[in-house]
């Protein structure tokens, strides 16, 4: 079985969660065998932005010493043999150019996003 | 029983903020009462919608006491769903995602859930002739 992990809702609790929970939920089921592909799209196309840095809360005397990395879950998912792929048209309409897309990630169009869906037999709209 | 179909949800918004949560149920319900086996992966805040510790209260903007008000409590419509299914001939298998029961304390989970993990969800889907996930806007 192939799953289509398609990634819209961005930043969801990832202050909380030390990470983006469908990127974590798909490495913990890569771990347990599972084929996927992921698709960032919508605002969650920022993900693919490199060198970005959520370091520094601290609430009072707290203070959250493993910021999330979502650019190392992204580039840690694709080692583990996770196709990752950005909506082309998204990151053009945010301003966001290709040199700034974390290496590995692949821009994708409406029409491959469509033979996407088509080559999948599960599509997980998050 | 593999006559009917299996079904698998991932669901993740709490009890109570979102709209979805009653709409997740509504189709939960449908699909008990036609006896599909219904597998549900709670992810993130929807483990605590079979938190057991849940309680009913009064309401004095409405005027009424705890009995009368009749308070809505997710933990019984899982219960409810479950008794459902079963009627029917099918069945609802309810997998809450561990670690997310431990970040939040919501441990103490009415009968029949099960602790889990994302495994669970890819064999439960992998199994299933169709899944739906719901994630939380």
């Amino acid at each position: 079985m192939k799953a289509l992990q398609i990634v819209e809702s961005a930043y969801r609790g990832t202050i909380e969660e030390q990470d983006d929970t469908i990127i974590w939920l798909s490495h913990a089921m890569k771990g347990a065998g599972a084929d996927l592909t992921v698709a960032l799209r919508g605002n969650a196309v920022n993900y693919a932005v490199k060198g970005q840095s959520a370091a520094g809360l601290a609430f009072g005397e707290w203070q959250q010493t493993q910021a999330p990395d979502i650019e190392h879950d992204l580039t840690s998912l694709m080692g583990k043999g996770v196709k990752i792929y950005v909506m082309e048209a998204d990151l053009a309409s945010r301003g966001i150019s290709r040199d700034k897309v974390v290496d590995g990630v692949d821009l994708l169009s409406f029409d491959d996003f469509v033979d996407l869906i088509e080559e999948s037999d599960r599509i997980w709209h998050w | 029983m593999a006559d009917k179909p299996t079904l698998t949800f991932a669901f993740m918004d709490p009890p109570y903020e979102t709209g979805r949560t009653a709409t997740f149920f509504r189709m939960l319900d449908i699909s008990a009462r036609r006896g599909y086996h219904i597998k549900v992966f709670a992810y993130e805040g929807a483990v605590a919608l079979p938190f057991s510790l849940q309680k009913a209260h009064a309401n004095s903007v409405h005027g009424r006491d705890a009995a009368e008000e009749n308070h809505p409590l997710p933990k019984d419509w899982v219960a409810s769903l479950m008794a459902e299914a079963e009627k029917n001939g099918g069945s609802l298998n309810w997998v809450n995602c561990g670690l997310c029961v431990d970040e939040r304390g919501v441990n103490a989970a009415i009968d029949g859930v099960s602790r889990g993990s994302p495994s669970d969800f890819w064999k439960l889907a992998a199994a299933s002739e169709n899944s739906l996930v719901i994630p939380t806007r």
